[in-house]
């Protein structure tokens, strides 16, 4: 904790928050940049209700003057009135869908760095014995499989052939199979990335003194190799948190849960610009501020790793 | 010539001339290569032939191509005629009218994969999915490598200031969440796309468009960074200071003995490449954003498929087996080439 750490933070925080700038930027222009005004789609109406809407969610003001005005309402979580959900706001939406998702996608990130950690330890110490070789061709296979396809499989064989499972998000214990889709991706990698860095660690000599010291098997693999192998999975933890935000598009689209992904993809068929942007910048920093975070806490457990 | 030997003076520098008579023939043969000099891609051809797995999913990979590229132009199907009287037909089934045919004693060619909702042959619209799926991969494999080798090099080789502002830009779109943005710019360009004359444009729709655009504005960053970490260490060596001393421009210097010492950096990323940009394509085609319809990917398949997904198994299982196999293809081919060109890497 010297001040070279406190350099390091610093940097990254403030990289971190021109990254989550740019994200609104790009969002905000590249939905300025559409030539059809956001009202035009809708029926019966004129030039006149046109220009009143357009006056009315601010759409006639010079664009820097809206992209101030824009990022002064994000600072304060108003996102702006939807348009496709006439009546609500971004913010009530963004906020209705994320607590579907946010339970969801916790408790697969949760599930997957838990079972991926201890299927990775396991085939790390069970080397090339048949478990590990199990577990090998098993985690090859899932990562080379996209979220719909895994999903998809799930929800047809115990959704609709062995009827074990609801296949709707909104009924009883309907969560468990997207959940299960979202984290089968993240935990095979989880389990490659443990297997190997596990298998490096008890390589190393310090693990060869204890055991020549006659510690305990158990010990060694808990104390000694576990927390030194963990690492690498900690610096997984922001992709993994962008794979299943993203993934929850379409997770949620196949077993129809009413949370954020789903909710993203209807906007794109109502063209919701407003909604569009507001669900574009609440994930995008979320995925930044994971990023920030997992890396902080790399460089707290690893104190290896050269600061920059 | 003096045969005998001086008289040994410990402090003087004396020689002994025989030590520099010429060699004989007998010492010269010790001198000789056994068997010739193995070149550096040689070797590691050699190490990756010797890999029966990445052997097999290279085959698999040939194969798949060679079945995408070359198949559709003979096949009897289109990828886009409907036919009412044919819908969802199992595999190897045929409709009433062409059963009709068959009897009257005409050849019929058999729906390998069925038909879909619309009666199209689906075996020829998991084909075309399959070239769309390689297509992306391998222009995303080369857009990456033209841009991250000219970025990471010039950073690499110029180092200091420049270093620091280029490597500084790539961290920032390196955290940019890359989905999210190729499916702003998708819903962004989506207008001007429909109204765009361009026939190739309009054929590859908003989604594909966007998806080259993110490509090339964000996927070079990790093969930018390799580049640069590669030509860092090369620098510091004594052929690019010959290289210098003999007044090479940095250009010459960066192409003729940076870029093939870093081959093997590239081609392992490169590699790695290509899984991620078929997962990205098919995520955005599933989620009704790639290719345009009727153009087919195995994406916008798998999507279509979910109707009817108990009656009709078949029309999600082709092309999840399709993309599947592809990816896992590649997937094993990038380990199998990351253990022959770098057997440091290897896990």
């Amino acid at each position: 904790m010297s001040s070279r750490f406190a350099v390091y933070l610093a940097k990254r925080v403030g990289m971190a928050f021109l990254t989550i700038f740019l994200v609104i930027a790009i969002t905000f222009f590249t939905m300025h940049a559409i030539p059809a005004s956001p009202f035009s789609s809708e029926k019966a109406k004129n030039d006149k209700t046109i220009a009143a809407l357009e006056a009315k969610y601010g759409f006639d003001k010079p664009v820097t003057v809206q992209f101030v005005n824009y990022l002064k309402n994000i600072a304060q979580f108003d996102f702006g009135l939807s348009t496709g959900w006439v009546g609500s706001t971004v913010a009530e939406l963004i906020q209705g869908g994320f607590s579907y998702s946010a339970g969801i996608g916790l408790t697969a990130a949760i599930l997957a760095i838990v079972m991926g950690v201890f299927m990775g330890s396991l085939a790390a110490i069970r080397r090339g014995e048949w478990l590990d070789k199990v577990i090998q061709v098993t985690t090859t296979a899932l990562v080379s499989m996209p979220s719909f396809v895994i999903a998809t499989l799930l929800l047809l064989i115990f959704g609709l052939y062995l009827k074990w499972l609801p296949t709707l998000g909104s009924m009883p214990g309907g969560t468990i199979l997207p959940t299960f889709s979202l984290s089968l991706y993240p935990m095979a990698y989880i389990t490659r990335l443990q297997r190997s860095s596990m298998l490096d660690v008890l390589g190393q000599d310090y693990i060869r003194t204890a055991r020549a010291k006659g510690v305990k098997k158990g010990k060694i693999i808990f104390k000694h190799a576990l927390k030194n192998a963990l690492s690498p999975v900690v610096t997984y933890a922001g992709p993994m948190m962008a794979y299943i935000l993203t993934g929850s598009m379409v997770v949620e689209n196949i077993f129809s849960v009413p949370g954020l992904g789903r909710l993203f993809v209807n906007s794109m068929l109502r063209t919701d610009y407003m909604m569009i942007m507001g669900v574009t910048i609440f994930l995008g920093t979320l995925i930044i501020l994971m990023n920030l975070i997992s890396d902080i806490i790399y460089k707290i457990l690893d104190p290896r790793i050269n600061l920059r | 010539m003096q045969s005998e030997k001086p008289k040994k003076n410990f402090f003087s520098f004396q020689l002994d001339p025989n030590l520099f008579a010429p060699a004989d023939e007998n010492e010269k043969s010790q001198q000789r290569m056994m068997r010739e000099s193995v070149s550096f891609f040689k070797d590691a051809f050699r190490r990756l032939r010797r890999n029966k797995i990445a052997m097999l999913c290279l085959f698999v990979i040939v194969v798949i191509a060679l079945i995408a590229f070359i198949v559709p132009n003979y096949y009897p199907y289109s990828y886009t005629k409907q036919d009412v009287t044919a819908k969802y037909l199992r595999p190897f089934e045929y409709s009433a009218r062409e059963q009709a045919r068959i009897d009257k004693g005409q050849n019929v060619f058999p729906h390998i994969m069925g038909t879909d909702a619309l009666g199209r042959d689906y075996a020829i619209r998991v084909i075309y999915g399959t070239r769309i799926s390689l297509l992306v991969g391998l222009l995303s494999a080369v857009i990456v490598i033209v841009i991250g080798i000219i970025y990471g090099s010039i950073s690499g080789y110029f180092g200091g200031v420049v270093d620091l502002i280029m490597m500084r830009i790539v961290d920032i779109i390196y955290s940019l969440p890359d989905v999210l943005i190729v499916i702003l710019l998708s819903v962004g360009i989506k207008e001007r796309v429909s109204m765009s004359q361009n026939d190739l444009v309009v054929r590859l729709g908003a989604g594909m468009i966007s998806i080259f655009i993110v490509f090339g504005l964000l996927y070079w960053c990790g093969m930018a960074r390799q580049v640069r970490g590669q030509i860092l260490s090369i620098k510091e060596q004594e052929f690019v200071l010959a290289a210098k001393a003999i007044g090479s421009s940095p250009f010459r210097i960066i192409r003729k003995h940076m870029i093939p010492n870093s081959i093997s950096v590239i081609i392992i990323t490169a590699a790695m490449q290509i899984p991620s940009a078929i997962f990205t394509e098919s995520f955005l085609s599933f989620l009704g954003m790639g290719v345009s319809i009727p153009m087919p990917s195995l994406g916008s398949l798998a999507s279509d498929a979910r109707t009817g997904l108990v009656s009709y198994p078949y029309l999600l299982l082709f092309p999840a087996l399709s993309i599947f196999l592809i990816v896992l293809s590649f997937n094993l081919l990038g380990n199998g080439l990351r253990d022959a060109f770098d057997p440091k890497l290897r896990s």
